[in-house]
């Protein structure tokens, strides 16, 4: 199998690293090699963050670079925009229908971009969805991420069980009912 | 069957420390190298701590080896060079027990004040460096540090950096090796250095370089493999993934012991391989070494010393297709910010509003430099703030630093701002100083220190009092302050500024990240009575924007509840309202 290259975007502070903690889990225990590398430290206090994730029958590389991204994971649409041109050309944009200001927007030395999906679906395979939106309804909005996660799975090599599977072993216990029911609502059961 | 799990490669490296049989390990936290401990204190075999600096963490690894066990201290890179002092002389005095420096160096300046290359410091101490190159070998190098310190007698650096530290990978998992006590015994020519025992221990540590150089061509972590010959690369730790993943037939030239190098293997790859480059980040340290000895070969004339590596730049660099990549779109930075209810912001609103400078340190509060605060003026080095503002006060009078404070946060005080807060209590200064007390290792992620009241291990011990602390130097002003409360803040600082005296203000307020440490409301606008002045904004915090007709918004998801902007606004337009418990961030717009 070709390496797949996989990478999630967002906001410091969204909880990008438990995502990543799940797509660590779901590709290493399907017994494939592979390299995840994240972002701690500094940039984790409300500035732009990414993870990358590639796996495969044997993975040198721990990042994805630009045009390698088989699938691309948006916890917010600016952050989308940002990383966009690491997309393959037949690559997947799964987009958090979200607005987060960063300080240079608030303090308004610059301009949040409009029409973001409706630009980046010119060149894109686009999928959205309002995940805080879908979160609350479930009653807990910090579940927005693995709703996400559920739609994006269905553009990667694993069953629904497989992911079910990995979330319960992942997720702290207290969590793990709400966060499955967050992952079907993305995924759409 | 084995156990294999994934494993971050800073979680693989205390993984390797607790199979290689370590008893005690001591640190300072510091990006990338804080997960190190963090998972080393997992494992109740090994002793674990936070020092107050890397030096002592440092000197109390030597004094267990000394004492017989193999021991480990970890440190980001500038902490090595607070650490470097005791290391260049037990380079001397060698070990007893298994002695390692894991040191983590930070190309690309994901979270530092520079981009220095702990290999150069290696050369300098003549101490060997074993570089790994994913999460497996971080595991498997750290133990073979181990062995190699305890045969060569020698402290030794497992040098990783931000890429390997921060990401994960397959590792394998393997027993812990009960390696018993070395018996002590008093031996003042190897422990003692005075200048007799250390000129004897200098002819030593030649030597034993030499050996290492010599026997590196051997070990297994020295690897070449050889391919295509019409191409070699000699490389190490995360670049040599790059090489792999561009060039996978090339023949490369994988080092594991970076310092010393290993010269007759790389004398039999460079006369095997038609054009030689040399593909390491950040300094030329191989490179130097290699074309001093007349190989002929490519590398910084090619290779930038600045950031990170990628396979990308490989690629652009050597092959004649290059690259072809999209252009990224251009966007509005989002540079890292306080949090919003960050204590931090509510002190540095003060020192904005009162136009003072501001000598600063390392911490979140660095980032009060940036707009829209602009209130730190310097950033140095840990615990900097303070004896540079006093260097300023010596160079041009106390009426010049009337409009001066120096920030420091409390672990960073704790770390080395002690140090010179003497200095300017001995040398007659009369600075300002300012600690920001947020209870914490902030910027890091929580780590505990000796001001605190808990330790690495989780016990409850007695928290040193800063304020007790600053008093029985012969302070004479110290003030303690609710770092929220902006009229009394104004006033102390007013007044603190004025003396002539040194002065320390304790601005105290938990960091509003601290579990537990949650205000009970969120901040609310009231449209009716905001006459959209702004004040509100002038801190810069993330829940307040302003909407298209001047009046404010305050995302109800991302505030905190501290009141700031409702104190700044002179109109009441700002009130305190029952949190909704289901709060995400951001809104859809």
């Amino acid at each position: 199998m070709m390496t797949k290259s996989i990478m999630i975007v967002g906001v410091g502070g969204q909880g990008t690293l438990l995502t990543s903690r799940i797509l660590g889990g779901i590709t290493s225990g399907a017994g494939y090699d592979v390299k995840l590398s994240e972002v701690h430290g500094m940039a984790q206090r409300g500035g732009s963050v990414v993870t990358f994730v590639r796996y495969g029958e044997k993975v040198a590389e721990p990042i994805v670079e630009e045009g390698q991204a088989d699938v691309l994971i948006a916890f917010e649409r600016l952050e989308a925009l940002r990383y966009a041109h690491f997309l393959k050309k037949d690559g997947v944009l799964i987009v958090n229908d979200w607005r987060i200001e960063p300080i240079t927007v608030v303090t308004g030395a610059e301009q949040y971009p409009e029409n973001i999906i409706e630009d980046l679906s010119r060149e894109h395979k686009v999928y959205t969805i309002n995940a805080m939106e879908e979160a609350l309804k479930l009653g807990n909005a910090k579940a927005f991420n693995v709703i996400v996660l559920g739609m994006a799975a269905k553009h990667m090599d694993f069953t629904k069980e497989d992911w079910l599977r990995i979330i319960e072993k992942t997720v702290p216990p207290k969590t793990v009912e709400i966060n499955k029911r967050a992952f079907l609502a993305g995924y759409g059961s | 069957m084995a156990e294999k799990k994934i494993m971050l490669g800073n979680e693989a490296i205390a993984r390797g420390a607790y199979e290689a049989g370590v008893k005690v390990s001591a640190a300072y936290p510091g990006t990338p190298s804080t997960e190190i401990s963090e998972n080393v204190v997992k494992y109740e075999e090994i002793y674990a701590e936070w020092s107050p600096n890397e030096k002592v963490a440092m000197e109390v690894a030597i004094g267990a080896s000394i004492s017989g066990v193999r021991a480990m201290a970890s440190m980001k890179h500038v902490g090595v060079n607070v650490a470097s002092d005791p290391l260049y002389t037990a380079s001397y005095t060698g070990v007893n027990g298994g002695l390692v420096l894991v040191a983590a160096d930070d190309p690309g300046l994901y979270s530092s004040q520079n981009e220095q290359d702990t290999r150069c410091v290696a050369r300098a101490a003549q101490v060997p460096v074993l570089e790994p190159s994913d999460s497996q070998e971080a595991k498997d190098f750290m133990k073979f540090a181990f062995t190699l310190s305890e045969k060569y007698d020698t402290p030794v650096i497992l040098r990783t950096t931000t890429r390997l530290s921060h990401s994960q990978g397959n590792v394998v998992l393997e027993e812990r090796e009960e390696v018993a006590d070395k018996p002590y015994e008093r031996n003042i020519g190897k422990y003692v250095m005075m200048p007799a025992m250390a000129k004897g221990r200098h002819v030593f540590v030649e030597k034993r370089m030499e050996a290492m150089a010599e026997d590196g061509c051997a070990f297994p972590v020295n690897r070449a493999e050889y391919g295509d010959t019409s191409i070699g690369f000699i490389t190490s730790g995360i670049p040599y993934q790059y090489v792999k993943e561009v060039f996978p037939d090339a023949s490369v030239l994988k080092l594991g012991l970076v310092h010393p190098l290993p010269k007759k293997l790389i004398e039999e790859f460079a006369s095997r391989v038609d054009k030689l480059y040399i593909f390491e980040e950040l300094e030329p340290v191989i490179e130097e070494q290699v074309k001093a000895w007349g190989i002929e070969a490519a590398g910084k004339e090619i290779f930038t010393r600045q950031g990170e590596y990628s396979a990308n730049m490989l690629r652009r660099a050597l092959l004649p297709e290059g690259v072809e990549t999209q252009a990224p779109a251009s966007v509005p930075a989002r540079p890292p910010i306080l949090c919003p209810g960050c204590p931090h912001r509510s002190v540095f609103s003060v020192l904005k509003k009162l136009k003072l400078h501001a000598a600063g340190d390392i911490g979140c509060y660095t980032l009060g430099a940036v707009a829209p605060l602009s209130v730190i003026d310097t950033t140095i080095c840990m615990g900097a703030s303070i004896s540079s503002l006093h260097g300023m006060e010596k160079a041009r009078g106390k009426d010049y630093i009337k409009n001066w404070v120096a920030v420091i946060g409390d672990s960073t005080f704790m770390h080395t701002g002690v140090n010179s807060l003497m200095n300017m209590v001995y040398n007659q200064g009369t600075g300002t100083v300012l600690i920001v007390d947020n209870s914490t290792t902030g910027m890091t992620g929580h780590q505990d220190h000796a001001a605190t009241g808990k330790t690495l291990k989780g016990e409850v011990v007695p928290a040193i009092s800063i304020y007790k602390f600053c008093k029985a130097i012969g302070i004479e002003h110290v003030v303690e302050v609710n770092a929220f409360d902006l009229q009394e803040l104004e006033r102390v600082i007013r007044e603190e500024t004025a003396r002539d005296a040194v002065s320390v203000i304790i601005t105290k307020s938990p960091c509003v990240l601290l579990k537990g440490n949650v205000f009970p409301d969120v901040c609310a606008p009231v449209p009716e009575k905001c006459k959209k002045c702004g004040a509100c904004l002038v801190p810069g915090c993330p829940a307040l924007t302003k909407r298209e007709d001047g009046s404010i918004a305050i995302d109800a998801t991302m505030c905190n509840g501290c009141g700031l902007c409702m104190q700044l606004c002179p109109f009441g337009a700002i009130e305190k309202q029952p949190k909704q418990t289901t709060a995400g961030k951001g809104e859809k717009k």
